[in-house]
């Protein structure tokens, strides 16, 4: 049985994610920081059967890692699978960085990278105890990471970093292994509030997408290698 | 000899280890060869320290234990902070079963006062008790440290499920890549959950009993792996006292034999026991006439380890949690091999 936590769960592809593993028989644990939605998510989820747990906490505040850790631990019993999939975007609409608070910087850092690191750094120890579970970490990663797009800098630069920081994990813990996935465009709340003109229509579901990342998350895919997701539209 | 009076900073040395008998320095991985089975505790520390007002007085709540569901076993503590020593605070008031204690989040009501020590208490709280102690405990802090320790400070690099209630500090001597090159040499690891519990009450009849029963978990791999290293009569070293607590507490339950699963012990090593599992074991440096030099001496005579005290005073070891350490080696007894 796998025992996956999943960062920023409460909508979205994290909230696809969790019911891609519920499904499969994973105990599951979703962080989010906004309560009232974590709550509701998870009923929903437990309400289809699936072993899910909801903490409130946030991903991008130092204090709050060992938090995260340990009351996932608790209530799952020893992680095998962290998805890192929380990010923000920072100021909307998305300026470009000339206009772009240092502050702000910062704080998508914070979320997108910083806590990434800090939380594969709190459950490390852990998953290397136990090779025998198959530990991963996966990064849910963007096409930014790749490519230039103006008003996407802070964001393109955590995901272009949270890249090379899944890969040099992988240089250095062969224990665990470390993947990131780019999901593509997919129709959720963040994808309105970063091109609110785009037309759903053209936009993959989460659910699908959800579905292509455990799918590849279960099996072997070898580890340091960055992955494309396509769902359906 | 001083105690170290914070974390280790960032990029410093880890702890230095002595070698008993032999006394003589080495790297954490340089006292183990191939072959050798190390079992590690995984207990990350819980924030086990709780502020409370009963009556407009404000006071604390240590965690003895870790919690079950919303009950959780608690040393009261009365006012003033860690600044102070423990045993220099003013005593608590004297709760009753029904008294309720107001938390920032929660409300513990007490369930149960123990009639030998008062201010030993069983609470229940409006909420899981774990999750009341993330929400807004804090670690339990030392009036030694110099600066407030946050949860960071008090997290082992082993550290996954949150049941000891101070960090079972031995895992400081190590870290993932460490414990990667002794498996490439050969060193089969294994591991456990033991509740490190409290080091200080503030009552020293209290003090006296410690350590209380502790819960451990016991893995079907572990077991599997010591019987393997003891029938091909390999060493068994334990990483801190809580695994040599958790391992020779299980093998005396079972009459020598280990059994996989959730246990208490309430084990207390000493000068007489005979040590039926553990072969060596990593540990802090502490002075005579603590409980812990007494378990200590179910390894070695008390000569031995107050010889090892003299070495690392001359050495400049630090003591106490953040400090230096030992690997004990237990001397071969006759009667253990049969």
């Amino acid at each position: 049985m796998k025992r996956v936590l999943i960062t920023g769960g409460s909508r979205g592809l994290g909230l696809s994610l969790a019911r891609s593993f519920g499904v499969r028989e994973a105990k599951v644990v979703v962080v989010a920081r906004d309560a009232k939605r974590l709550d509701a998510a998870v009923r929903g989820l437990r309400k289809e059967g699936l072993d899910v747990h909801g903490i409130a906490f946030d991903v991008g505040n130092k204090k709050d890692i060992h938090r995260i850790a340990a009351m996932a631990e608790e209530l799952a019993g020893p992680i095998d699978t962290l998805v890192h999939n929380a990010s923000t975007l920072g100021p909307l609409p998305m300026p470009e960085l000339s206009s772009l608070s240092c502050e702000a910087f910062q704080a998508v850092l914070e979320t997108n990278l910083l806590g990434p690191f800090r939380l594969t750094k709190a459950l490390l120890g852990s998953m290397t105890l136990r090779p025998e579970s198959s530990p991963s970490v996966v990064f849910v990663s963007s096409d930014a990471a790749t490519s230039a797009y103006p008003g996407w800098g802070a964001y393109g630069v955590s995901k272009a970093a949270a890249d090379h920081l899944m890969r040099s994990f992988a240089a250095e813990v062969p224990e665990v292994r470390f993947l990131s996935v780019d999901p593509g465009e997919m129709d959720t709340a963040m994808h309105r509030d970063a091109m609110p003109d785009a037309d759903p229509a053209t936009l993959a579901r989460p659910d699908a997408v959800a579905e292509a990342i455990v799918a590849m998350v279960l099996p072997k895919a070898a580890t340091g290698s960055r992955r494309v997701a396509l769902g359906e539209a | 000899m001083s105690p170290a009076t914070g974390p280790r900073a960032e990029g410093a040395k880890g702890p230095r280890i002595l070698g008993v008998p032999g006394y003589e320095e080495r790297a954490f991985e340089d006292f183990l060869h191939a072959g050798d089975l190390l079992v590690v505790n995984d207990a990350a520390t819980l924030p086990a320290s709780l502020f409370a007002r009963f009556r407009g007085a404000r006071l604390e709540l240590r965690l003895v234990s870790p919690p079950e569901g919303h009950v959780a076993r608690v040393v009261l503590f009365g006012g003033g902070d860690h600044h102070m020593r423990t045993e220099d605070r003013p005593a608590p008031p004297v709760l009753r079963p029904g008294d309720v204690l107001e938390l920032r989040t929660s409300r513990a009501r007490v369930t149960h006062v123990d009639p030998q020590f008062l201010r030993l208490l069983t609470v229940e709280l409006d909420a899981p008790a774990v999750q009341v102690a993330y929400a807004e405990g804090h670690p339990v802090q030392y009036a030694y440290i110099e600066r407030p320790l946050d949860l960071w400070d008090v997290q082992t690099p082993l550290a996954g499920r949150p049941w000891a209630v101070e960090a079972p500090s031995a895992s400081y001597m190590t870290s993932v890549p460490a414990l990667r090159r002794l498996r490439a040499k050969g060193v089969a690891i294994a591991t456990l959950t033991h509740a490190a519990g409290l080091s200080s009450t503030g009552d020293a009849r209290l003090d006296a009993a410690l350590p209380l029963p502790e819960r451990y978990e016991l893995p079907q791999a572990t077991v599997d792996a010591v019987q393997v290293a003891r029938a091909q009569g390999r060493r068994i070293v334990a990483l801190g006292t809580t695994v040599a607590r958790a391992l020779e507490g299980n093998a005396l339950r079972g009459g020598g034999r280990l059994e996989a699963g959730r246990f208490e012990t309430d084990l207390r090593l000493g000068a007489a026991s005979p040590l039926r599992v553990v072969s060596a074991i990593y540990t802090g440096v502490h002075e005579e006439g603590v409980s812990h030099f007494g378990l200590l001496e179910a390894f070695r005579p008390a000569g031995d380890l107050r010889y090892a005290i003299e070495e690392s005073e001359r050495r400049g070891f630090l003591t106490h949690e953040f400090g230096d350490g030992w690997f004990v080696e237990a001397e071969a007894r006759a009667a253990l091999a049969a």
